[in-house]
């Protein structure tokens, strides 16, 4: 039982912040076509930025528990500048390029940020920890779990809904789906696609800036992380179907929960039994458990 | 046609030939060991280049690279067998079987969907080699000296050279193997399918069927590339061997040398290893920078490779796009 | 004609990427290049202490401003030239990298590694290559135990005087401990620690039980929220940890809001090198070792050369030394014996043979401990091996360590010719405690 319920939470830990960060791969990938590998770079950004503010603010005399205010700062900051960046100077003259060109370009990307950051932020740790020192330890299941780990949990629920609600009860959502379903068409209808493409962009860099900014306190944020997280978000769209929310939330899910199971129970198996199921799903469902709707061309 | 095969052979050999000479008589033993670390890998690229004339390219081609250095490795270590003439067929064929296998699977694939399947199938294998203890889980372990005819050396410069001599027969060898298959009907129906698949089944041909045999092919080459690096390095690792950022290195590299010849992936990776190793001494926090700059560089101003510059320099216009376009331009989308 | 232009393309291609590079190399001066952790996860608590540890000892050296005897200038009267390079990027890439140094560069001597890993990879290579080497800090005792090594030397003791030295202190201070686990890095380092552990465990606390559920994380992963609820449910009460680099104080800040540390008495036998970087969010009550006796262990070892090294240090680089400074510091100092050494038998500067002879079997005194090169056939070194437990020192303001407990070197490390696995699964024999 205790087993149960520790699986349980430390699976939603870890889907929780998986799902922010692939939520923001999935709709850059839904709209724009576009596989980000660059998007680990944001994670990890946002993942630096966070970090060195948490240690600014805590220098400054903020408590522990108000250092929080650096994750959305980090997020929106790193997610806007750059990613605005990167979309006027890179990603818009590669539209219409063959796909897995543009992979291999955001790849670039990825390299050089990962050492834009060594030469930014420098090659020591940052540890960030004040936010998880404040929150109580929370017994569940028979053991201390952090409360900064629940409250994870809950940025990711409505990190969900909102992007739920954004996208079916918006107009901007109405703009996005007609995209997913038909760029052509949209363009067509006499829709802005260049102005789309350049907000979804920016908003999937701030969720892969959120993630990383959510996870900074309780890691050691050091060069190099940022390249798991690309592999494994993949393994979660690819899983729940590229391009779909619903999707990145069960794929998380799944990916969380099989980690979990794995450490706890398994630990022989922990690092291949995502690739396995990702392959898997590949091969008798390879649109993913939850594809978009296509439009039928003829 | 055969007009320009031949010129290509020749062109083949002289090259080869020049630079084993080269490395014989002039390089110092870092460049020798340099080039044949990046032969190795250039094998590899051979690989993938078979498969994205057809337009597909693999994300996860590290898993065959991988098996090659770890056959060799595995047989050194736990049957004792250090002759190359063993190990390194015996890191293709085991390979080229793993790839018939997966081949089944993978050759419906195409695209996105194709990368995305070799990159799952190449984290597991990363997966389990990085849990197996007795496999040195993340060390890796060292590989034995290799033999050739039974042959061994502790001199550390004779091994070089013969290892050296060794990848640019095998490189010859495989360069003029694949040209002559690309030129082949079989091999032309590459690039057919890539530009209409329905249009090759009319023709009769089974579009799977060379998909799957294509595969087994680049699988078999990354494999004897893999072999190579193992006795080239001394050493396998997951890390350096299986990890999705070794597949990303191969795709790179081929991209950077151009689809445009057979002997573009030497060039190439040579290039990328002294790029790499400068960067690395010169500014050593920095050159991951260096590289994924070069390879923005490459996609945006030089897209038919370092291949198109060097037959530009030496003044054949066309020789950047042999026997036809580039995947890219052949879709038919103009930049916006 | 084609055919011609077709060749000149290839082969000139080929020519003028093999063209783009010059060699390198001088006398009169020693080349060497100093290896560790520049970027990374193991940068900031080992890789960089260890860098600043062996620049002050080399620019001393330089100056001759070393404590006596150690107070002549340069190796042999040879000044040194040292290049910093960076351990992170794998074992394969190490190897490459190697190579380079080596032919490339054509260094005199290589100083350096930290990663168990990179020691592994690189001992085979190193004799074909014929270049002294001089491994500073990597902990696997296979290195010299798998096959006898020529140009390869270690100036510190291995891994198992850690975990033996863990064992016997674990007995001596909680000899009422019924039950142990371990979380450990997932390859040879923290393979080779669990498995001396056990075995010491077993032979010295043979009521304890081991846990069957041991957690063996990747290195660098960075999180470890499941491990961490993994140990927190197992009912030992240690945890045996062989935690390093950034991963060890991960561990400590995403375990201490969940009171691991006040539930389970938890041991690090690399715990030193956090207590001077964690400061007040060190935990109390850690049993800490520090890979022998090095860094806060020997923070009030009053010697001369001991004294001199912190204070140095301190100044320099205003914090005090951690183990990987002493330890890369013992092995610049430890080459510059055997040069000196070497060149006065010589009457000259020595050949690299001659230093090889000077280097095998060496006893000296290093900045906080007595050395001998007696394992390994005069190659691996033996030192003492002290723990102690944390605790906060408010008077000063910082982390210090209480009940520290130094052991032999011939109490925790097998005799010359017994591999360590042997020589403890035959109960110790002939160790002197």
């Amino acid at each position: 039982m205790n087993l149960a319920l520790t699986i349980l939470v430390e699976g939603l830990g870890y889907a929780s912040y998986l799902f922010i960060v692939s939520l923001g791969l999935t709709i850059i990938f839904g709209v724009l076509k576009i596989l980000n590998v660059a998007h680990g770079a944001f994670y990890a950004w946002g993942a630096y930025f966070c970090a060195f503010l948490i240690g600014e603010f805590s220098a400054m005399g903020v408590s522990d528990l108000g250092t929080m205010i650096a994750i959305p700062i980090a997020a929106l900051v790193v997610g806007i500048v750059l990613g605005s960046a990167i979309e006027r100077t890179i990603i818009r003259n590669l539209y219409g390029r063959d796909e897995v060109l543009i992979v291999l370009a955001t790849f670039g990307l990825f390299l050089v940020l990962e050492d834009v950051i060594l030469l930014l932020f420098g090659v020591d740790p940052y540890f960030a920890f004040q936010p998880t020192y404040a929150m109580p330890g929370v017994q569940i299941g028979g053991i201390y779990q952090d409360g900064y780990k629940l409250s994870m949990i809950a940025l990711s629920l409505v990190v969900g809904i909102i992007s739920w609600v954004v996208l079916n009860r918006t107009h901007w959502g109405k703009l996005v789906a007609a995209i997913i379903f038909d760029s052509d068409l949209a363009v067509a209808m006499g829709i802005n696609v260049r102005r789309v493409f350049y907000v979804v962009f920016v908003a999937g860099a701030v969720l892969g800036a959120l993630g990383g900014a959510y996870i900074a306190p309780t890691i050691s944020v050091a060069p190099g992380f940022g390249v798991e997280v690309i592999v494994l978000s993949f393994a979660v769209v690819v899983i729940g179907g590229m391009g779909s929310i619903a999707g990145a939330a069960i794929g998380a899910l799944m990916v969380g929960m099989l980690r979990a199971y794995a450490v706890l129970q398994w630990p022989e198996i922990e690092l291949f039994v995502v690739y396995a199921v990702m392959a898997a799903v590949l091969i008798f469902r390879p649109e993913g458990l939850f594809a978009p709707a296509k439009a039928r061309k003829i | 046609m055969t007009h320009s095969m031949d010129r290509t052979l020749v062109g083949l050999t002289v090259g080869f030939a020049v630079v084993a000479l080269l490395g014989v008589f002039v390089l110092p033993d870092w460049l020798l060991s340099q080039t044949l670390i990046a032969f190795s890998r250039a094998l590899a690229v051979v690989g993938l280049l078979v498969l994205w004339r057809t337009g597909l390219v693999s994300f996860g081609h590290a898993l065959y690279f991988g098996l090659g250095a770890y056959t060799v490795a595995m047989l050194g270590r736990e049957l004792g067998i250090t002759e190359v003439l063993i190990t390194l067929p015996a890191a293709a064929v085991f390979s080229a079987l793993v790839g018939f296998g997966l081949g089944f699977i993978i050759r419906k694939y195409r695209e996105i969907f194709f990368a995305m399947l070799n990159l799952a199938f190449s984290m597991v294998l990363f997966g389990i080699l990085v849990k197996t203890e007795s496999l040195g889980s993340t060390d890796g372990f060292s590989v034995e000296q290799p033999t050739i005819f039974g042959l061994g050396t502790d001199d550390a410069s004779v091994k070089l050279i013969a290892l050296f001599l060794g990848v640019c027969a095998v490189g010859w060898l495989v360069a003029v193997l694949v040209h002559r298959y690309l030129g082949s009907v079989l091999g032309s129906l590459t690039t057919a399918v890539r530009d209409n698949e329905i249009r090759v089944e009319y023709l009769g041909y089974s579009v799977a069927e060379a998909i799957h045999g294509k595969y087994v092919m680049s699988a078999a080459l990354t494999g004897l590339g893999g072999g190579f690096m193992a006795l080239a390095l001394g050493q396998v690792d997951p890390e350096s061997m299986v990890n999705w950022t070794v597949s990303g290195e191969l795709v790179f590299i081929t991209i950077l040398s151009g689809p445009g010849s057979v002997a573009a992936p030497f060039i190439g990776s040579l290039i990328f290893e002294l790029l790499r190793t400068y960067a690395y001494e010169l500014v050593p926090y920095a050159w991951q920078l260096i590289v994924g700059a070069t390879l923005l560089l490459i996609i945006f101003f030089l897209p038919g490779g370092v291949w198109s510059l060097i037959s530009r320099l030496t003044g054949r216009r066309d020789a950047g796009r042999p026997e036809s376009s580039r995947p890219e331009s052949s879709r038919g989308e103009a930049n916006p | 004609m084609k055919s011609m232009k077709y060749a000149t393309a290839i082969g000139a291609g080929l020519a003028a990427a093999l063209a783009m590079a010059a060699p390198a190399g001088a006398q009169d001066t020693v080349s060497m290049g100093v290896v560790s952790f520049l970027s990374g996860p193991a940068a900031g608590p080992f890789g960089v202490p260890a860098r600043n540890g062996a620049e002050m000892v080399i620019d001393a050296i330089n100056s001759g401003s070393l404590p006596a005897p150690y107070n002549t200038k340069g190796f042999a009267g040879a000044t040194i030239e040292a290049d910093f390079l960076d351990e992170a990027g794998g074992n394969t890439k190490q190897v490459a990298e190697y190579r380079n140094l080596v032919q490339k560069r054509g260094v005199d001597v290589v100083v350096g590694y930290i990663s168990s890993g990179s020691c592994a990879a690189l001992a085979p290579v190193i004799d074909e290559l014929e270049t002294l080497t001089i491994l500073a800090i990597c902990g696997t005792p296979r290195v010299f135990e798998e096959a006898p090594r020529k140009y390869s030397f270690r100036t510190m003791a291995h891994a198992t005087a850690d975990n033996v030295a863990a064992a016997l202190y674990i007995r001596d201070m909680f000899p009422e401990i019924k039950s142990y686990t371990g979380v450990n890095q997932n390859y040879a380092w923290g393979q080779d620690a669990w498995r001396d552990f056990n075995l010491t465990m077993n032979k010295v606390m043979p009521n304890a039980k081991a846990s069957d559920k041991l957690q063996f994380p990747k290195i660098f992963a960075g999180q470890y929220g499941s491990e961490i609820s993994a140990l927190a449910l197992d009912d030992a009460e240690l945890v045996h940890s062989s935690f390093w680099d950034g991963d060890l104080e991960g561990f400590i800040f995403q375990a201490s809001p969940r009171g691991l540390f006040k539930n389970k008495k938890v041991l690090f036998t690399v715990g030193g090198t956090a207590a001077y970087r964690l400061g007040k969010r060190m935990p109390e009550g850690l049993i800490i070792g520090a890979r022998g006796p090095y860094g806060i262990l020997v923070r009030d070892r009053d010697t001369e050369l001991n004294k001199w090294f912190i204070q140095t240090y301190f100044d320099r680089y205003g914090t005090y030394p951690s183990g990987p400074a002493y330890q890369f510091g013992q092995a610049i100092l430890a080459t510059k014996i055997a040069y000196d050494k070497a060149g006065a038998a010589a009457g000259g500067f020595p050949t690299q043979a001659q230093v090889i002879d000077a280097y095998t079997g060496l006893e000296f005194e290093s900045f906080s401990t007595t050395v001998k090169m007696s394992l390994g056939g005069g190659h691996q070194a033996t030192t003492e091996n002290p723990l102690g437990i944390t605790y906060w020192d408010a008077d000063a303001a910082e982390v210090a360590v209480k009940d520290v407990k130094f052991y032999p070197a011939e109490c925790v490390m097998p005799p010359d010719g017994e591999t360590s696995v042997e020589w403890i699964e035959k109960g110790m024999s002939g160790a002197k405690c």
